[in-house]
């Protein structure tokens, strides 16, 4: 590898996901799409946690991020199944998967 | 054991909220669980008036390899806030969460989820570790979200994955804030990191993530449109820890990291950035407020307008500020603010409920006769009113008042404009609830039992005590600051 670690390319890798995972919660209107958007999101900030404990290919890396992205992880997938819940709820409901876009009460106070 | 009161305030709500998903607690032991964690907030809080600030190194191991609690006289008076407003809010909610005679899903579900937010608010409040924060925080997040949907209709669900898309795309902003920062300094204790040197491109970043995630999670506008329609969608109870409470804990983490761990990095264009975002939340919110025609929405919009005053402490007291002899009163005046709009907020809100439950429906004309067929929760919502508006006597006028005087003593007059107008403005949209409880003839049919009507009427009591015993609440705030000023108050 000409002059890049691994740990530069991990990083690298997980900013590119965090930038698709940010334009997929912008653009998408379906409630699931934007939850896995949410999900490439947090893999790409866990993979540039874990790159920032890579110490040079000599030394053992430092367990610290690995610790607090299991952690994350744990916190992602809870939150994930909960919006899952509601979002099978909200289907059964209006048979709709994507919120409404006017926010209601911004424009129509009734 | 008094020295590790902090500790068991999180972890018996926390087994308080496990116990009762096993099987639903009785009234005993929820009155017995309120009063043990009022106990050990007490004691916490005394342990603060008497030995100052301190770190508790939970289970004996220091950092950077333990995770410390921290109790300085902010957290502490956070914590008493927290305790004052849940024991309401939980009294207010016996009767209609925990009927005996008829088990309902959101009757099962209220208890462990508002013990979760007690727990949940305790450690974002105690946490002096970044990414124990961060924790603290999702729990909140996840718990709230579970309150905001407990009406299960179309609109709560609604309001409650809008929620959750700011709230856990806040999350995230923060947590790679936080890894951009444990990547340049190796830790995320709050007091090493306050003692490294956080300059450069890599530490603006990070705190410029924090602070959008943190804003998000705040309401903070342009973030604002989530909270209204989940404020207003969810059982008066959880709306008034929702609006109450839950939004302080992001907002305490922006200051503990603006103010503790990286006082000298803000430049005075962020600073006065996220002051103009504050102030326009204050106008827009309160323009807001007064279009409602539903009463929740018109108190839910009410707390996007107040959360801005929060922000005003950034271009106030912040940066530079910080050395200067008006940042003590701006800093406690926020912070008062907060504290003060907690309790007035929520005794607003549980007022707001027993209203819409008496009168049948949810329009502001539920509010007409009040004071006739309901007075004592026409007087909460009136003393509640007196604090959002910021009159004297009451804690708001102590808080707007530090704030205003310490915006001409810095001569930075148009937040002065500003929080004399968001004043007008409250009164505004206050004045139009308000005024219909003096209308003849009451359309409230439901009696209302007088010991919940004085549920609100004692936290709008405390908002106005606030004020008239003002100095020992300043002077506790003031408790390991990290610039100790005791100007301000005269």
């Amino acid at each position: 590898m000409s002059g890049v670690d691994t740990g530069t390319i991990f990083a690298l890798t997980g900013a590119v996901l965090i930038g698709i995972g940010v334009y997929g919660l912008l653009v998408r209107g379906h409630m699931l799409r934007r939850l896995i958007a949410f999900n490439v999101m947090s893999s790409g900030i866990f993979l540039m946690f874990g790159a920032t404990g890579a110490r040079g290919p000599a030394a053992a890396p430092d367990p610290v991020p690995q610790a607090l992205i299991i952690t994350g992880l744990v916190v992602a997938l809870a939150a994930t199944a909960l919006v899952v819940a509601l979002l099978l709820r909200y289907a059964q409901i209006t048979g709709r998967a994507a919120l409404s876009e006017d926010m209601p009460g911004e424009d129509d106070p009734a | 054991m008094i020295a590790m009161a902090p500790v068991f305030c999180i972890i018996v709500p926390l087994a308080a909220a496990f116990a009762s998903v096993v099987r639903p607690l009785p009234r005993p032991l929820v009155g017995l669980a309120i009063l043990v964690v009022l106990g050990l907030t007490g004691m916490t809080v005394a342990e603060v008036w008497q030995q100052g600030a301190h770190r508790i190194p939970v289970g004996g191991w220091q950092a950077p390899l333990g995770i410390a609690l921290v109790v300085d006289g902010l957290s502490g008076a956070l914590l008493a806030t927290t305790a004052l407003v849940m024991t309401a809010v939980l009294l207010a909610a016996l009767p209609e969460f925990a009927d005996r005679d008829r088990e309902t899903r959101k009757g099962w579900a209220f208890w462990p989820l508002a013990f979760l937010v007690w727990a949940a608010l305790n450690a974002a409040f105690l946490s002096g570790d970044l990414f124990n924060i961060y924790v603290s925080l999702e729990f909140l997040t996840l718990a709230t979200l579970a309150l905001v949907s407990l009406e299960e209709t179309a609109e709560a669900l609604e309001a409650a994955m809008r929620y959750a898309l700011f709230a856990l795309f806040g999350s995230l902003a923060y947590l790679l804030g936080v890894v951009l920062l444990y990547a340049a300094h190796g830790t995320l204790d709050i007091a090493l990191l306050s003692q490294a040197d956080l300059q450069g491109t890599n530490s603006i970043v990070a705190a410029a993530l924090i602070t959008t995630g943190l804003a998000a999670k705040t309401a903070l506008f342009p973030f604002h449109a989530w909270l209204p329609p989940a404020h207003a969608g969810a059982p008066a109870p959880a709306s008034a820890m929702l609006s109450g409470l839950v939004p302080k804990a992001p907002f305490f983490v922006l200051i503990r990291f603006w103010f503790d761990v990286a006082p000298d990095l803000p430049g005075e264009a962020a600073l006065q950035f996220i002051g103009t975002l504050g102030a326009a939340a204050i106008v827009y919110g309160s323009v807001l407020a007064m279009r409602q025609t539903q009463l929740k929405r018109l108190v839910a919009y009410s707390t996007v307008a107040q959360l801005g005053y929060l922000f005003l402490i950034f271009p106030l007291a912040g940066g530079d500020g910080l050395s200067q002899v008006w940042s003590a009163g701006a800093w406690t005046g926020a912070t008062f603010h907060a504290v003060s709009h907690a309790l007035a907020k929520a005794a607003m809100f549980l007022a707001a409920g027993l209203v819409v439950h008496a009168a049948g429906h949810d329009r502001v004309s539920a509010m007409n006769g009040l004071t006739q067929s309901m007075p004592m929760t026409a007087f909460a919502f009136g003393l509640a009113s007196v604090t959002i508006m910021g009159l004297p006597p009451s804690g708001g006028f102590v808080a707007k008042y530090l704030l205003l005087t310490a915006a001409f003593s810095s001569g930075q007059f148009i937040w002065a404009a500003v929080i004399v107008a968001g004043g007008v403005l409250a009164a505004g949209y206050v004045f139009r609830p308000l005024s219909r409880t003096f209308f003849h003839g009451h359309v409230q049919t439901v009696a209302v039992p007088r010991r919940q009507q004085a549920v609100p009427l004692t936290l709008a009591a405390l908002a106005l005590l606030l004020g008239i015993v003002s100095s020992a609440p300043y002077a506790f705030l003031q408790t390991g600051r990290p610039i100790a000023a005791e100007e301000g108050l005269e």
